[in-house]
């Protein structure tokens, strides 16, 4: 007996203070891990799509000649207009030594083939501007554009390339003349899809999903946070709300896919909707985002102290004036980070759409709920499955457009829960 | 009350402890609430037997008892406060001014008014010091405009002697003030809705001794308008509060009778073996 607890105690203790150890070590390590491929993400996704933003230009002297244009003051006459051959005529005004059909055509393709379309708006908002000549900057040809950022070698063999070696001398030319540079690229922020990677925008899919969104925030959130409301406060605790919840539960884990089908069936065959439309895209995602938002309100609703429901009870308030004076506010802050963290959810969800045809391609943007549409992550699928080598780095940027909108999102979740938390 | 004492002095032999029958005077004449034959079932578990009991106006009535003797309970049947618990069942005759709270025609809403209920842990709203004490009267439609609400907060918070200390921030939140102030400030939110009975559970039990003696006294003072329940686990507070006893135990309730006379002569060997300190 010699041993008394203390050396017991002080004998124990190099373990116990090891093990604590071994633990930090795994928790530093779990995070460290965590970060490291967070911060591949950003930047193998960043690298490749900052160069996006940019986009090649080259500077022609438009000369919007009547002869080719014809009568532009009335619809038809702008509709049957040349614009391309104005942005030809331009081109080959710059060099004249090029006189073969081959080489002109050659030539040609190093401007986009948008490009008339930029004319043919510049001439509608001045009217003015016929037999004058204008310096345009016009969009050039994605392959251009991938030599001018470096993503495509110029030192490959000529037959190994997308340009071949007559290309590359004009593109040499033209950038000693500072006719050709990388600018803003405003066309990826304004427009829709395209087939071509220079003229191809980010806006249509992001209205797409905004307006997908807007049905999904405007159906989910009410139905979700009342039948929460309901579920938590006002149902008796029976089989009955048992079986509703284990329900509700499993659908939480549904695959998205599971929804999309369901979406396919009643929305699109049993009630005749329009295919492609933010409408049912939002309501997909409303049956996806509702089991999520009821799960978060619940939480937040049990939650909330019991002594300040007996509180207002105890004054004489009836079960609904407890539930919106006191209960509901309290809740709201954990509602709200369950209903946008369901809906970031839903921004980022492509399988159901695939399923009610918002994977189309289109071209328009579209102006309201029924309107043909896509949504930014299917718009990423879109894009990483088109061959062109332009469309690698608008895949990239619409990503970084995608994720930026989560964070975004995510951010205002936290605000909010912070603004509204009250203690008590 | 001179024929109770006489009764005493015999000191007549203690009631045993296996005979569970209440023994002394739980009736008083023209009581405000009457409890007869009142049985609470958790499920199938029985919490209270069989009690009856009167609380009496103007008076305060201590129940006192060890955890889990069914004092608490029985003080939330006298509210309808047990209505939350889903698998929780009444069964017997409360009645306030004759009326029996239980029946089916009565409303909880109206009948929570007329028996406020101040509780363990001081619960004001996460609102401000004004809004706790005008909610009630708001509700229930008592106040028309900002004057009136203005008179009724004010009265109440000065029977609850919290005027002073709250006057000049009736807007910060109820939750900053200290735990006394708050426990203040949750009777000043009861008594605003102007009820006849005020239920106390345990008001002092999170409390420092300065803060329980102010509550003490501003009990004391409610009893002129109020009739006042209030279950404590201190027999000193029981005793320095209250005008009648009653000593509850294991859902039964054991003795009833004034205060002084369950304090310092009991009538049951139960009573005895907890205000002695021998049990509990």
């Amino acid at each position: 007996m010699s041993e008394t607890n203390i050396d017991i105690v002080n004998k124990g203790l190099g373990k116990r203070y090891r093990a604590e150890k071994r633990f930090r070590i795994y928790g530093v390590c779990a995070i460290a891990a965590s970060l490291i491929f967070l911060a591949f993400l950003f930047i193998s996704i960043s690298s490749t799509g900052y160069t996006a933003f940019q986009q090649t230009f080259i500077r022609l002297s438009v000369y919007f000649d009547p002869e080719i244009l014809g009568d532009t003051t009335n619809r038809e006459g702008l509709a049957s207009a040349n614009f391309p051959a104005i942005v030809k005529q331009s081109l080959f005004k710059m060099f004249p030594e090029v006189q073969s059909r081959g080489e002109k055509k050659q030539l040609a393709s190093l401007i986009s083939s948008g490009a008339s379309y930029y004319i043919r708006d510049m001439l509608i908002e001045n009217p003015d501007f016929v037999g004058e000549t204008i310096q345009v900057w016009l969009p050039a040809d994605d392959d251009v554009d991938m030599l001018i950022k470096g993503h495509s070698d110029r030192g490959l063999v000529e037959a190994e390339r997308r340009l071949n070696d007559r290309q590359i001398d004009w593109i040499q030319q033209l950038e000693k003349d500072g006719s050709i540079e990388k600018r803003f690229n405003k066309i990826f922020f304004t427009v829709g899809d395209s087939r071509e990677p220079e003229l191809a925008g980010i806006w249509g899919a992001a209205s797409g999903s905004f307006f997908t969104m807007v049905i999904t925030l405007l159906l989910s959130f009410p139905i979700g946070v009342a039948a929460a409301i309901y579920l938590e406060e006002f149902a008796k605790k029976n089989r009955w709300t048992d079986i509703i919840e284990v329900n509700i539960n499993n659908l939480a884990a549904v695959p998205s896919i599971v929804f999309g089908l369901l979406g396919l069936a009643v929305f699109l065959n049993f009630f005749g909707m329009p295919r492609s439309a933010p409408l049912v895209g939002g309501l997909v995602m409303t049956l996806m985002t509702l089991p999520v938002i009821i799960i978060a309100s619940r939480a937040s609703l049990k939650s909330v102290p019991p002594s300040i429901r007996e509180a207002a009870l105890g004054v004489g308030a009836s079960q609904m004036q407890m539930v919106f004076h006191h209960v509901l506010p309290l809740a709201l802050p954990g509602m709200l980070t369950g209903a946008i963290i369901g809906m970031a959810r839903a921004l980022g969800e492509t399988a159901p759409l695939l399923m009610i045809g918002m994977v189309a391609f289109i071209v328009d943007v579209p102006s309201g709920f029924t309107d043909p549409a896509t949504a930014l992550p299917v718009q990423i699928y879109l894009w990483a499955d088109s061959p062109e080598k332009g469309f690698l780095e608008k895949t990239s940027a619409a990503i970084m457009v995608l994720l930026t909108f989560l964070i975004a999102m995510n951010a205002l979740a936290v605000i909010l829960r912070k603004k509204f938390e009250k203690r008590w | 009350m001179e024929k109770k004492r006489d009764f005493i002095s015999k000191k007549e032999p203690l009631v045993s402890r296996e005979n569970r029958k209440t023994v002394g005077y739980p009736n008083v004449e023209n009581p405000r609430m009457t409890c007869r034959n009142v049985n609470v079932y958790y499920g199938d578990k029985q919490a209270i037997n069989d009690v009856t009991l009167d609380i009496g106006r103007n008076e305060v009535i201590a129940m006192i008892g060890p955890s889990g003797c069914g004092k608490s309970t029985f003080l939330r049947c006298l509210n309808r406060m047990n209505d939350t618990i889903d698998f929780c069942s009444v069964v017997g005759n409360i009645s306030l001014d004759g009326k029996n709270i239980y029946d089916k025609d009565v409303d909880v809403v109206p009948l929570r008014a007329q028996v406020g209920m101040v509780f363990q842990k001081p619960n004001p709203f996460p609102k401000s010091i004004y809004e706790n004490v005008a909610y009630g009267p708001k509700i229930h439609g008592f106040v028309q405009n900002r004057t009136e609400t203005d008179e009724i907060v004010e009265t109440s918070l000065k029977k609850a002697g919290l005027w002073e200390e709250v006057k000049d921030r009736l807007n910060q939140p109820g939750t900053s003030l200290s735990g006394g102030q708050q426990q203040r400030l949750c009777i000043a939110r009861t008594i605003a809705v102007g009820p006849e009975v005020i239920l106390m559970d345990e008001p002092c039990s999170a409390l420092d001794p300065i803060a329980t003696a102010r509550i003490e006294d501003l009990i004391d003072e409610l009893r002129e308008n109020f009739s006042i329940a209030i279950v404590t686990h201190s027999m000193q507070q029981a005793s320095r509060v209250s005008q009648r006893t009653a000593y509850f135990h294991l859902g039964d309730l054991i003795e009833v009778g004034s205060t002084d006379q369950v304090f310092l002569n009991p009538l049951h060997q139960l009573t005895e073996d907890y205000v002695t300190g021998r049990f509990g």
